[in-house]
């Protein structure tokens, strides 16, 4: 809508304490029995069997990606050279951590359990994110996806600044502030939100994991000191910047512009066709409403799982592009239009939304107004 | 304490779990890769997630949800975000029928 001149509607609450908090759990949203589509228990057993072939794969490539672009990097550092090189050693480092870490959290990436674990805390520390805090808070993202006052994990708080959206692409202000959580728990702080989702008895491991984090950037900083150089700087930390481009480009679109406060993925969450380099860059979680009502079920099983129950779902986004070009009007439309969302349209084969699950969310009497 | 029927032996598959509802109460039984049966409460204790919705591998139980594991034998949390143990029911094999005690 251009020149818009309403107001902007007022800032929700999303703390995870605060009034939002209590209202999921007493209108019923908070651990909520969510719809499912239907599959068929064998064939579901199937779709969540583990393996390590395509992990170890995947992860050898990873790996020997990231050091062949950083060798080409350090060889033509100081000339136009070494740009190409942490081109790709950027999105390799600050967006391809994040598929990583978030697929070894569901311990799905591996069948064997170190594997998962070694992955996980390497892509933690890449993407810097406490790999204990995050753990609980991912957790907390599939029991109550999108869900205000309970969900640790939402991108788009409305009404969502449109230059810190576009700031995301170069990781400045998530970056930034990832950093200062991760100080902060170091220092033994632990915020109330991140005490409401993480166990007492978990706390300290979020704490020592934190600063073994923030050790060993300050020994890269150490070496840039000693050196004289950037260099330590853009092999670790700063790849988390420049690099990160791709990790947002994918991320955003999984909830960007589509309902809070439902307890079907249907309407709060984007599957999407993708190009291959991106779906390995992200290991497929463009099946992303497939990926929040089956969790189990691996990243390289994900199409196979989309082609079963493509038909209960809502048309996918032909391409990223086509993502975007629907998820930013209806952003720019929640910033003033209290309780807009996306609605997308169901096929016939699929069954229907229960209205009657959403209607007693305050912010609109039935859904898709 | 009392038997009641749950299903027939070959209603759950080797490796395998099922849901099973009774007065208001909800359990999971499990068929080892051994055959024996066992059983468990049926949700999860993590965010009362029906367990009988997940993965068995070997003697262990994956919440369908968050990756919680249990060993099913025992009860016992394996995995975070799983803390807090599953209570575990005693279950035996009468003529072909799956038996469940209940009122423990």
């Amino acid at each position: 809508m251009p020149n818009d001149q309403r107001p902007l509607v007022q800032m929700r609450d999303y703390a995870l304490t605060g009034p939002n908090a209590r209202r999921a759990v007493a209108l019923g949203l908070a651990s909520a029995e969510w719809y499912h589509s239907e599959v068929p228990r064998k064939v579901m057993k199937d779709l969540m069997a583990r393996s390590d072939g395509p992990a170890i794969r995947d992860t050898a490539i990873w790996l020997g990606l990231l050091v062949l672009s950083a060798a080409g990097g350090i060889a033509f550092w100081g000339n136009w050279a070494c740009v190409p090189f942490f081109f790709v050693y950027g999105v390799l480092y600050g967006s391809t951590c994040d598929s990583r870490w978030h697929e070894c959290s569901h311990g799905t990436a591996f069948k064997t359990g170190w594997m998962n674990d070694w992955v996980y805390q390497i892509a933690s520390f890449m993407v810097m994110r406490n790999p204990v805090s995050w753990r609980w808070s991912h957790a907390r993202h599939h029991t109550d996806t999108i869900i205000v006052g309970r969900d640790a994990e939402i991108g788009f708080m409305h009404p969502k600044s449109l230059v810190r959206f576009a700031l995301h692409f170069v990781g400045v202000v998530d970056a930034w502030q990832s950093l200062q959580v991760i100080a902060r728990n170091a220092m033994g702080n632990m915020n109330a939100d991140e005490r409401d989702y993480i166990p007492e008895s978990e706390i300290h491991k979020a704490i020592t994991a934190a600063q073994i984090h923030m050790a060993i950037y300050l020994v890269t900083v150490a070496f840039a000191v000693g050196m004289h150089s950037f260099l330590p700087l853009m092999l670790i930390g700063l790849p988390r910047l420049y690099g990160c481009w791709h990790m947002y480009l994918t991320g955003l679109i999984q909830h960007g512009g589509l309902a809070e406060d439902v307890i079907d993925h249907r309407l709060n969450s984007r599957t999407c066709y993708m190009n291959p380099i991106s779906r390995w860059i992200y290991w497929n979680m463009n099946y992303h409403v497939e990926h929040h009502m089956f969790p189990m079920v691996p990243y390289h099983a994900l199409p196979r799982l989309h082609a079963l129950i493509k038909d209960d779902l809502p048309e996918p986004c032909p391409s990223i592009y086509a993502a975007i070009a629907e998820m930013v009007p209806a952003v720019i439309r929640q910033r003033r239009e209290k309780g807009y969302f996306l609605r997308k349209d169901l096929p016939p084969s699929a069954r229907p939304y229960r209205e009657e699950l959403h209607r007693e969310v305050p912010e609109r009497s039935t859904i898709g107004s | 304490m009392a038997w009641i029927d749950v299903c027939s032996v070959d209603d759950i598959d080797l490796e395998d779990v099922m849901r099973f509802d009774h007065s208001g109460q909800t359990y999971a039984i499990y068929r080892a890769p051994d055959g024996g049966f066992f059983a468990t409460d049926g949700l999860c204790s993590h965010e009362k997630v029906h367990l009988a919705g997940g993965l068995v591998m070997d003697h262990t139980i994956e919440c369908p949800k968050h990756n919680g594991r249990f060993n099913y034998r025992t009860g016992e949390a394996l995995r975070a975000p799983v803390c807090i143990n599953l209570r575990c029911h005693s279950v035996r094999v009468t003529a072909g029928k799956v038996q469940l005690s209940i009122g423990q």
